[in-house]
């Protein structure tokens, strides 16, 4: 068990490609954090340089306050699980998980005893005389995490292990992943394309774009108080909107003017945050989920009505998604299902001014 | 299955024909290529046939030239007692299974040895290297064994089986590292990534790892150096003059054929009994021989 500690680390390639500039985070002990971000950000690359399969440029790496910059992958004291499973394919599955610590020498009692006890964890002992070959996907799976938690090791790093499974195995594995990484509490290192998988994994996530960390935070703080247009854009289901606007005064208060002539009030209690930016062309953010059918009754404070032609009308079910564009934004609302909302026919919106966000789209900032 | 197959759709008429045709075809294939592959073992299998029906006849019955080569009237097994009771047929024998079985092991380690590293350990010109080594395949021996025999001569060993074991490696080791650098660049570079985080050094990632998951290169590899070194003709009949160094191939040749006596029913049980050790090889390697080990390691 182990913290880790990444200080300035850098990534150049042969050809001066910089897949990671810079970086610094510190992961606590017992921390599950999970490195997500679009394709090329660098989020593989800072993994296998803290598992020593990538040299680093520049920076300095530290496991369990040593440091390891120079220290080969053996020597670390780190386990991964491969985004292909990456099991021996010419032993079994009891082997591939004895392998690593046959090749440290334990005990033959130690081992078997470690291997039985991962198998138990994973539910995979009826498994362990097959060959990786007659395993399932999701099987193989396991069996890589098996191989991991056999060996105990300071660090579990995760290399988008669940993007070979079908969507519904996925979800499957990765309560899986949560539930072992509560029974055994080994700092993880996790890294995935898929916000979800974050969200729901993570302690902590590490918002990674073009080599940089765009912010670090729990789950909900990154929802709630996304620092940048990325982050805000990046995380939740269907994205944020972004609208462009001008900030102007209205009475006492603020409003935001957007285009169409639509004026939202923004909340008493942001006047004094937003004062300074007062006339100028700014991004109102808000997400679908704040965008809703306007309800009889709705005593919820800082309730604005925009009227809003939906152009596509998707029913999900529990849900419906009316989308409309606004000056070539394109707007996405949440409604519940039974609200009568059909394409081309006009529909009042309630947007909760209170889960606003203006973003200075010179700096991408949230302001 | 099939019956249900041909008759017409009743759900979708027109269809029947189709698949009619779609079988006749397949029929036409079957029947094309079984002739084909007759002809082909008839024009393979006719050689050993005739040599094996030669070395069962009688000298007489040989010469005979009235009579079908392809019928016998008398089997006899007195050309095999006399090969093989003879001391220096044995001594080929011998002088032929040291020199492979020792060319053959050169050359295994060598060659794995070599392709792994050029395979996985990148290093300054290892891309020219690998192509260097393929293209010394290329130079046929029949040109290097002048330069060759200069060389062995140097090194006083013309007329010993190891001046043999020295050169043999010169036409088996390029082929066989190439075969190995193919199997071993198949083998997913995560494998390795786990190996070397689960403890292994570069030794153990070798024998462990590679090894046993490129088998079916390493058997590919084995038999082709085995066949080579068996088989080789030229740089024997160029650096052995002297009967008890010389292996089968060029000891059945120079020593039953005397002048312008060819020693036929011999020569041809001698050559049957050459034959014999490359089928038996294969046979018992084939079994181990099981493509596609490598199913499972990844995603698949
Ligand atoms: N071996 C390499 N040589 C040169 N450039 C590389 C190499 N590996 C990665 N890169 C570059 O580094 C950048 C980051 O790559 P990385 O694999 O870390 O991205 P990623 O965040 O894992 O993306 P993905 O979600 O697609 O896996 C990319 O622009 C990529 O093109
Ligand atoms: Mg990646």
């Amino acid at each position: 068990m182990a913290q880790v500690t990444l200080r300035r680390i850098v990534k150049e390639y042969e050809g001066g490609v910089q897949a990671v500039k810079g970086i610094d985070l510190d992961i606590a002990d017992h921390e599950f954090v999970v490195l997500v971000g679009p394709s090329g950000c660098g989020k593989s690359t800072t993994l296998r340089m803290i598992a020593g399969l990538e040299e680093i440029s520049a920076g300095d790496i530290a496991i369990g306050g040593a440091l390891v910059n120079d220290i080969p992958p053996r020597d670390r004291d780190i386990a991964m699980v491969f985004q292909n499973y990456a099991l021996y394919p010419h032993m079994t599955v009891y082997d591939n998980m004895a392998f690593g610590l046959m090749l440290r020498k334990f005990p033959k009692a130690e081992i078997d005893r470690r291997v039985k006890e991962a198998a138990r964890i994973l539910d995979i002992g009826m498994l362990l005389d097959r060959k990786p070959k007659a395993l399932s996907g999701g099987q193989r799976q396991r069996v890589a995490m098996g191989r991991a938690i056999v060996r105990d090791p300071k660090v579990f790093l995760f290399a988008e292990p669940l993007s070979n499974l079908d969507a519904k195995l996925r979800v499957q594995m990765r309560t899986e992943i949560k539930k072992v990484h509560q029974t055994v509490k080994t700092t993880t290192i996790y890294v995935t394309h898929d916000q979800v998988e974050a969200m729901t994994l993570a302690d902590r996530v590490v918002v990674m774009n073009h080599g940089v960390i765009e912010q670090v935070g729990p789950p909900q703080e990154l929802y709630h108080n996304p620092a940048t247009k990325f982050v805000a854009g990046f995380i939740g289901s269907p994205a944020m909107n972004f609208i462009p606007c001008r900030l102007e005064q209205s009475g006492s208060a603020l409003q935001v003017q957007l285009p169409g002539g639509a004026a939202l009030p923004v909340p008493q209690d942001r006047t004094a945050r937003y004062q300074a930016h007062l006339g100028r062309e700014l991004l109102f953010g808000i997400r679908p989920e704040h965008l809703t059918e306007v309800r009889p009754n709705d005593h919820r404070e800082n309730m604005a009505v925009l009227e809003a032609v939906p152009e596509v009308v998707e029913p999900m079910g529990m849900e419906t998604l009316a989308h409309f564009w606004i000056e070539g934004a394109e707007i996405c609302a949440r409604l519940d299902p039974a609200t009568p909302a059909a394409p081309g026919r006009k529909l009042p919106l309630a947007a909760d001014m209170a889960k606003m966000h203006l973003i200075d789209p010179k700096t991408n900032k949230v302001l | 299955m099939s019956a249900t197959a041909a008759r017409p759709s009743d759900v979708l008429p027109g269809l029947g024909r189709k698949i009619g045709s779609l079988r006749r075809e397949r029929r036409w294939a079957l029947v094309t290529a079984y002739i084909s592959l007759i002809i082909a073992a008839i024009f393979m299998l006719g050689p050993p046939l005739y040599m094996l029906l030669t070395s069962l006849k009688t000298s007489a019955e040989i010469a005979d030239l009235s009579r079908s080569p392809w019928s016998i009237s008398e089997i006899t097994f007195s050309n095999y007692a006399q090969i093989l009771g003879d001391p220096m047929f044995r001594g080929f024998f011998y002088n032929s299974i040291i020199v492979t079985v020792l060319v053959v092991a050169i050359t295994m380690v060598i060659s794995v040895l070599a392709a792994f590293a050029l395979a996985r350990m990148r290093f300054f010109g290892s891309q020219v290297l690998a192509t260097g080594v393929f293209l010394t395949y290329l130079v046929p021996d029949t040109l290097l064994f002048i330069p060759l025999y200069q060389i062995v001569g140097g090194l006083g060993l013309l007329n010993s089986i190891w001046g043999l074991v020295l050169v043999y490696p010169t036409l088996t080791v390029p082929f066989c590292t190439w075969i190995m650098i193919g199997y071993f660049a198949s083998i997913p570079k995560e494998l390795d990534e786990a190996a070397l985080i689960d403890g292994a050094n570069w030794m153990q990632m070798l024998t462990k790892i590679f090894i046993p998951v490129a088998l079916p290169g390493i058997i590919a590899a084995t038999i082709f150096a085995f066949t080579v070194s068996w088989a080789a003709f030229v740089y024997p009949t160029a650096f052995i003059t002297q009967p008890d160094s010389m292996p089968l191939t060029i000891g059945v040749v120079s020593q039953l054929i005397r002048g312008d006596t060819f020693a036929w029913g011999q020569l041809m049980a001698g050559a049957l009994l050459a034959a014999l050790p490359p089928v038996i090889v294969y046979a018992f390697l084939m079994d181990y021989y099981i493509a596609g080990l490598t199913a499972g390691a990844t995603k698949g």
